[in-house]
């Protein structure tokens, strides 16, 4: 009745070195005519006790699945599993030291806030009372005393996030797994919920990971960021880190960066596309350069006489609203990103088609090896 | 074609079908209500009997009691030699069942009960066409398992409260007759059913569920080696006669009392005591 | 149905474009296709109450409903329905959890299987369980000769032939309210610590209980009509095996009136029951 959480967890602690978690999990999902898999996830994590590591990228990229695998809700095809030095690879979900919340919260509709988060410690063997009590106080604590005796479909969104989190940690987990936690929540609750969920995971002491699409809470919510993509981690490391050093398109998309590859040879670099750019950094063999969008200056006629090194010919390919800018998308010689205001985009009479030169300073280009 | 024209056509037509429907329900129920007016079916002549007084021809429909089925069903077949062109369709079961289906309206042309009782509860709503007459007689017989292995030799060897006995229902001719039979000896049996019909209580033990059962003569010859018969000689004091009449709604009149004459034909009379009938 | 198609143009549209319409209580009429028909059916259902109703011979009622045979008629037939729904029940809800929950080779063979006594004529299901549990049945006779138990002319019997034929409505229903009911709470609850079990009984359990609830009402209204399976398995013996309908049909043969009478009396508990159970509590998923 009570499962094997209580005795797995007990295990964890008895053979406790807080190593925190060790595990390549490889999933194989689905047929391809003519044999092989459909979908393969091959992904190794390290998480240090304390830490909160994002898993970023974009959807189909198998991101819930590592989550799935890691709580047990999916069997691993190979790799390993060690939380804390314990095995877990063949422990079914209900004994692991593992707490869920889910992208939709998945409270018991038929039970109060306060009954679902006492629901953990019940099934680890705590009398009804007891485990009210603990409820109680994890509710307290996430400021959610007044709802305690309400149903989940008289609770806001905020507030069944904060439930759905309580109930989860009530377990004392030693992996605390997140699925895109702020999903379901309109911008406005998004930012407040935000703020509160890193000061809970700040004050968590085990190993937390969070499977998300939005930059902007892997950077608020975790330490180190993870970025998978079609199964593969392309990136790690620390969000001002990947930020800075974007190594695949759809990061530098999400951190808003042109990026490119070439070679380079001092402080020229030969795109693979073609043109040439300047970079201050002088390396050589293959690198990535990248540059923001507010770094590119925009000309009706060709400039003379100007210090930027890098300069080139393109055509409008589209004007997005950003904010009180303007994104003018170009294409041409090299495709690129470039931001400007408003007044200026009016002053140089852009539209799509339009021709323009754009420029970039050598000196606000970044240029690194790959 | 525009969205709401094709509706419109949808609907119109989803109309007619329905109501198309119901005129088809409402002439199958006129249909069958009129079994007795020939002429209601002037299309269907191998039902109608009546066009031509003296040949018979048709479809027949004999409601019978259970125990005349294998009797019946070779006169059946014999009465179809007899008149090609005919064709018997019998009805067995509880005479009691049958007479209130035949109350009810069913559709029948002969009645054959095996009671003066229930062939009473027709005549009583005027069904019957003309007077019964008894053809046959039975007598009750009990039925036990192959070999007798529980060493039956009376009515009053029923009554050891280890045996599962099986009687007709009282409802039933085959279950009063048991009773009367019961009451003049002044047995007290508790049997472990009363069945619907005369064949069902047979039936449990030729499956052997129960250890004997009262019934007819006739039904303990028609199962053979299944079941073995014991006489009792309080029998012979509740013998059922069997009274048989063509009824009143008869869609083949004509037919109808042409099978009956087989029936009481030496012929027919032959085949009803081969089978264990008494003559009537 | 197309948007437009909702917003209540076209249907119930006469040939001269008169519009019928019969107001619902939001103000939106009621498409004719759906309520002749559906007018239909009700009629269809009520009636024959209503030919009952006028038939009942009010006046002798009394003296028809005095018999003790009635009432230990009606009491036989509450008890062994109940009972025949709690066989049910018990082996029916896990049944249909294993049939909606767990994936196993044959399971669309084992869930055509379940629906089987649905199909079969009762009185063949009787013979089927006479076979199988008679005297000289394949498990019968084992029972017989092991503990003496026999099933025929009991009223143990009775509630052997009631669920059986009671049970598939239970499964099926309960089975579809389980597949509609989202597997991930359970999940959920694995998450959280529960074995398999513990999360059907505090998680599935309670959210699929109005669908148990239907399922029910459905196997107890069966279990309370049958007649052929009952007749032919446990016999006909009042007070030990003769249920109300039983009582029904052999009061037909000799008195109509007081075979109409007994109807009438089935009729008004089952009404009386079904109506108590209350919408909310049996609304399915």
């Amino acid at each position: 009745m009570t499962g094997n959480h209580g005795a797995a967890a007990e295990e964890a602690r008895a053979g406790f070195r807080a190593d925190g978690l060790d595990a390549r999990l490889v999933v194989e999902r689905g047929t391809r005519p003519g044999g092989g898999a459909a979908f393969r996830l091959d992904v190794t994590l390290t998480v240090a006790p304390g830490e909160v590591v994002a898993l970023l990228g974009p959807n189909g990229a198998g991101k819930t699945t590592a989550l799935r695998a890691l709580a047990g809700l999916m069997p691993l095809t190979e790799g390993h599993l060690r939380l804390d030095g314990v095995a877990l690879e063949r422990t079914p979900p209900e004994s692991r030291p593992v707490g869920v919340v889910f992208q939709d919260y998945l409270l018991f509709p038929h039970l109060t806030a306060l009954d679902n988060v006492a629901f953990g410690p019940r099934c680890q063997g705590a009398s009804k009372a007891a485990a009210r009590a603990q409820a109680a106080a994890w509710l307290d604590r996430l400021g959610l005393a007044a709802h305690a005796g309400a149903k989940p479909r008289k609770l806001s969104g905020g507030q069944a996030q904060r439930v759905a989190l309580a109930r989860a940690l009530a377990t004392h987990p030693r992996l605390l797994l997140l699925d895109e936690p702020l999903a379901a929540l309109d911008a406005r609750t998004r930012l407040e919920v935000r703020a509160q969920l890193r000061r809970h995971l700040a004050d968590f002491e085990a190993v937390a990971v969070l499977v998300t699409h939005d930059p902007l809470d892997a950077m608020v919510l975790a330490d180190r960021l993870v970025v998978v993509e079609e199964g593969r981690i392309v990136q790690e490391g620390s969000p001002s880190d990947i930020a800075r050093h974007p190594r695949t398109d759809y990061i530098a998309q999400l951190v808003g960066l042109n990026l490119y590859r070439g070679k380079a040879d001092g402080h020229t670099v030969r795109l693979d596309t073609g043109p040439l750019l300047t970079t201050t950094e002088a390396l050589t063999g293959p690198v990535y350069v990248a540059f923001p969008p507010n770094a590119v200056t925009l000309h009706r006629d060709r400039p003379t006489g100007s210090s930027a090194r890098n300069l080139w010919r393109c055509e409008v390919g589209g004007l997005e609203t950003h904010g009180d800018q303007i994104r003018a998308v170009l294409t041409g010689e090299l495709p690129l990103a470039a931001d400007l205001t408003t007044v200026a985009a009016a002053e140089l009479d852009l539209y799509p088609g339009a021709e323009v030169w754009a420029a970039v300073k050598a000196t606000q280009t970044h240029a690194y090896p790959v | 074609m525009t969205r709401t024209v094709r509706r419109n056509h949808r609907n119109h037509r989803t109309l007619h079908a329905a109501g198309a429907g119901v005129a088809a329900l409402l002439a199958l129920s006129a249909c069958s209500s009129s079994g007795g007016s020939a002429a209601a079916e002037p299309d269907s002549p191998a039902s109608a009997g009546g066009s031509d007084p003296g040949k018979v021809t048709g479809d027949v429909t004999v409601f019978a009691a259970a125990s005349l089925k294998e009797s019946f069903e070779k006169l059946g077949r014999e009465f179809e030699r007899q008149h090609p062109g005919t064709k018997v369709t019998f009805s067995f079961g509880g005479s009691d069942s049958l007479a209130a289906s035949i109350t009810g309206g069913a559709p029948a042309d002969v009645f054959a009960s095996a009671s003066p009782r229930t062939m009473k509860i027709v005549t009583d709503a005027g069904d019957a066409s003309g007077t019964p007459a008894t053809f046959v007689r039975n007598r009750l017989q009990i039925a036990t398992l192959p070999g007798n292995p529980d060493k039956i030799g009376s009515l009053k060897d029923l009554t050891d409260p280890n045996l599962k006995v099986v009687l007709c229902d009282k409802t039933v001719p085959c279950g009063a007759a048991a009773q009367k039979a019961l009451d003049a000896s002044k047995l007290e049996l508790t049997p472990v059913s009363y069945e619907e019909d005369v064949k069902s209580a047979l039936t449990k033990v030729v499956l052997k569920e129960a250890d004997a059962a009262v019934v007819y003569r006739t039904d303990v010859k028609a199962a053979g080696e299944k079941v073995e018969g014991v006489e009792f000689p309080e029998a012979a004091g509740a013998v059922n006669d069997y009274p048989v009449t063509v009824l009143e709604d008869a869609s083949n009149p004509v037919a109808a009392k042409a099978f009956i004459e087989l029936v009481q034909s030496p012929e027919g009379q032959r085949v009803l005591t081969e089978a264990g009938f008494l003559q009537p | 149905m197309t948007p437009t198609d909702k917003a209540g143009a076209a249907p119930g549209t006469l040939r001269d474009g008169r519009r019928l319409r019969i107001r619902t209580g939001d103000g939106r009429g009621v498409p004719l296709p759906l309520l002749l028909p559906a007018l239909a059916g009700l009629a269809f259902l009520l009636v024959p109450l209503a030919g009952l109703l006028v038939r009942t011979p009010w006046h002798s009622l009394p003296g028809l409903l005095a018999g003790a045979q009635v009432w230990q008629a009606l009491q036989l037939s509450l008890i062994c329905a109940t009972a025949a729904t709690a066989v049910s029940l018990v082996v029916g809800v896990p049944l249909a959890w294993l049939l909606a929950r767990v994936e196993f080779p044959g399971r669309g063979l084992v869930r055509a299987l379940v629906t089987l006594p649905l199909v079969l004529p009762p009185v063949v299901g009787g013979v089927a369980l006479l076979m199988a549990l008679g005297r000289n049945g394949i498990v019968g006779q084992w029972l017989d000769s092991w503990f003496g138990i026999t099933l025929p002319f009991t009223t143990a019997g009775v509630v052997v032939a009631e669920a059986f034929v009671a049970l598939p409505f239970l499964v099926i229903s309960v089975e579809g309210t389980l597949r509609a009911a989202d597997p991930r709470y359970e999940e959920a609850a694995a998450t959280l610590g529960a074995s398999r079990f513990t999360a059907f009984r505090r998680v599935t359990l309670p959210l699929i209980a109005p669908g148990i609830a239907a399922g029910a009402v459905l196997a107890w209204a069966r279990a309370l009509g049958e007649f052929g399976a009952t007749i032919t398995f446990a016999g006909n013996f009042p007070g030990r095996t003769q249920t109300m309908p039983l009582a029904v049909y052999l009061a037909l043969q000799s008195d109509p009136e007081a075979a109409i009478a007994l109807s009438l009396v089935l009729l008004a508990v089952s009404i009386a029951v079904l109506a108590a159970l209350r919408d909310r509590w049996v609304a399915a998923g």
